[in-house]
């Protein structure tokens, strides 16, 4: 146990505090809370009809002036804006403009520079950007929201956009494991029934790729499948498409395909051929003596042997697929994006972390699922690397 | 009978052909790297074997300037830095995973090579969040650590592997004859999974010199690392110079794979 323990406290420094630091903000965002108390306590007091009291717009003034001297100020708008699009020029000019406002009533100063602030809405919008805790970010990544009455509800049809990418990253991961099963299953029998010398040769084969850098592999599908490519040239070449048909293969959903399937391919023969290799011909031979067809041996001897291969290998490809992000990233384009493409958006991009960090929290849900479902069937400790 | 030639050829073919796709993208990349055109495609000249469209500018190019050779630096010390914390913690873990008074072993190896399967953009984002935190983003540290946590599963799997045929009766000799924990470990132990601790950290290395995701997130211009820069130039304008790269990386890899199987034979001979 001491042996082990260096590397676990290593791993919760280096990783499972990183996680839990994730999902922490997942839920959790004090800026505009911080930023606005006085604002969101005074906001309390009001039911959420009408117009708020005096109170609410003499703290608001107050706050939007210091959060703006704080340079705080674009954060909150930002937060505010993704409740309620548009606000974010109307907190940050209010907030300019109220440096020449000397007094009250504030409420008449504050509806003179724009009529959002008669708005009760764009109240409802800095309550619930002003909670500390909130669930909104998990709300938003499943295609739902927080009407101002306080229900949820899912978005109109054409805001959905993380529950149909769900699904298409889901969908993606099936195909590319089937597509692994099919390319996978032959070649890993072929290898584990050849003669020793062979069979290393061309196992060789498959670990070529596998040792082979990713960034490689795809900027070889890219000189490949592009317009101009090799595989364009060649059809036109031999005349199969005319030079001004050539085929679009690559940042599209093919380019995602093959190019995933390419990657992952060895992930399920490796696993098939260590199983194949342990059944020993001879069931065959005793099969075929007893009057069964190949066919039938295939099937109700050799076949059921494999499940455990094909299992192991179908689930580490599905679970190494749908958290896939360099691709697809690359090769993809716009219609070829998984859910992480996503996440990096909201990461790098929109700089909605919290949403980011929604969106990983439950694609690492899955995940964990997934690995659990694979310790159970195959156990961890067997995963195999070549 | 003919019946079953027709099958058998037929399975023949159709794994030609996976072989072919399995290798043939690594292996076109190779010439085309030395394509004397800034096209991604054969030229005529170079199917007409002329040795003017043949040439070694992108090797020269990637040679003199000075981004590649940098990031090649910042890969390499990163690279082998994160691969000697990896395979030190994670062999001693695997030796600890593997003595039979370990408790709670199902669950820990299971926590231990966690890391592998989480999709490495969540990896990333976490690590974004807590190291900036902490105040090792955009450092030369932050991404050692990192690099050692994602490279780390690969040594705990292939040193407890080794470790599965380890004989125990041999450190209770040693044991019995007055060795320390630490002799043991020196002389008994290490010179017989050595196959392992090596594949091991063979693997870590091509993992950390492989990694884009957290370099990306988490690294300044300061860490620019050789998959960084190539995942710019992907992105940016793909240039031949990121061929001649490539061509690189794959005969490193070869270099990679021989080494291990090699040491995989030696091993189980």
């Amino acid at each position: 146990m001491g042996l082990v323990l260096p590397l676990l406290v290593f791993l919760g420094v280096t990783f499972l505090a990183p996680l839990a630091t994730m999902l922490l903000r997942s839920v959790h965002d004090p800026v505009v809370a911080d930023a606005l108390p006085a604002t969101l306590a005074a906001l309390r007091e009001w039911e959420g009809e009408g117009l708020p009291p005096e109170a609410v717009y003499e703290a608001a003034a107050r706050e939007l002036g210091s959060a703006r001297e704080a340079r705080t100020l674009g954060q909150v708008a930002g937060r505010v804006n993704r409740l309620q699009s548009g606000l974010r020029s109307v907190l940050t000019r209010t907030a300019r403009d109220l440096d020449d406002v000397a007094g009250g009533p504030w409420r008449e100063a504050m509806a003179g520079m724009d009529s959002a602030w008669v708005d009760p809405g764009t109240w409802h919008a800095i309550r619930a950007a002003g909670e500390r805790f909130t669930a909104r970010h998990y709300l938003n990544a499943v295609d739902m929201r927080r009407l101002p009455d306080g229900s949820v509800a899912p978005q109109p049809e054409e805001r959905r956009i993380y529950l149909p990418l769900l699904w298409r990253t889901l969908l993606v991961s099936l195909a590319i494991t089937v597509f692994c099963l099919i390319l996978g299953y032959p070649i890993a029998h072929l290898i584990a029934h050849a003669p020793p010398r062979r069979g290393n040769l061309l196992l060789a084969l498959v670990l070529v790729p596998f040792w082979t850098s990713l960034l490689v592999r795809t900027t070889s599908w890219i000189v490949l499948l592009q317009t101009q490519g090799v595989i364009n040239d060649i059809l036109v070449a031999i005349g199969l498409v005319g030079d001004d048909g050539r085929l679009s293969m690559v940042y599209n959903m093919t380019g995602t395909l093959v190019a995933m399937t390419h990657v992952l391919l060895p992930f399920m023969v490796l696993p098939l051929y260590s199983v194949m290799r342990s059944i020993p011909p001879l069931h065959m031979r005793a099969a075929a003596s007893m009057g069964a067809t190949p066919a039938q041996a295939f099937r109700r001897v050799y076949w059921p042997q494999t499940l455990p291969g094909v299992g192991a290998g179908s689930l580490l490809v599905f679970i190494l697929a749908i958290g896939y992000y360099i691709t697809p990233a690359l090769v993809g384009g716009s219609s070829g994006q998984l859910i992480s493409n996503m996440v990096a958006y909201h990461m790098q991009t929109s700089l909605n972390w919290g949403l980011a960090a929604a969106l990983g929290a439950l694609l690492l849900v899955g995940v964990l699922v997934l690995y659990l479902l694979y310790d159970r069937l195959v156990g961890v400790e067997r995963m195999s690397l070549g | 009978m003919t019946g079953l030639r027709i099958g058998r050829f037929a399975h023949l073919a159709f794994c030609a052909l996976v072989f072919i796709f399995l290798v043939a993208p690594i292996i076109v990349i190779v010439p085309l790297s030395f394509n004397a055109e800034p096209y991604f495609t054969f030229t005529e000249g170079m199917l007409r074997l002329d040795p003017a469209a043949w040439s070694l500018r992108w090797y020269r190019e990637i040679i003199e300037n000075e981004v590649w050779t940098r990031s090649l630096a910042n890969s390499l010390v990163i690279g082998v830095s994160a691969t000697v914390l990896a395979t030190a913690l994670g062999t001693l873990a695997a030796l600890g995973l593997s003595s039979p008074a370990m408790p709670a072993r199902r669950f820990i190896t299971g926590l231990l090579i966690s890391p592998m399967v989480t999709p490495v953009i969540i990896s990333a984002a976490g690590m974004f969040f807590f190291y900036t935190n902490v105040g090792l983003a955009q450092t030369h540290l932050g991404l050692i650590l990192a690099h050692a946590t994602l490279g780390m599963p690969f040594v705990v799997i292939t040193v407890v592997a080794t470790l599965t045929g380890f004989d125990r009766n041999l450190t209770r000799a040693a044991a019995s004859l007055g060795a320390g924990p630490v002799r043991i470990f020196r002389t008994v132990q290490l010179p017989l999974i050595a196959p392992g601790v090596i594949s091991g950290a063979l693997f870590a290395f091509a993992t950390s010199f492989d990694e884009v995701v957290v370099v990306l997130f988490m690294g300044g211009l300061e860490q620019r690392t050789i998959p960084r820069q190539m995942w710019a130039g992907i992105r940016e304008q793909i240039s031949p110079a990121i061929l001649a790269v490539a061509t690189f990386l794959v005969v490193f890899a070869l270099a990679l794979l021989l080494t291990v199987e090699w040491l995989r034979r030696r091993a189980s001979a």
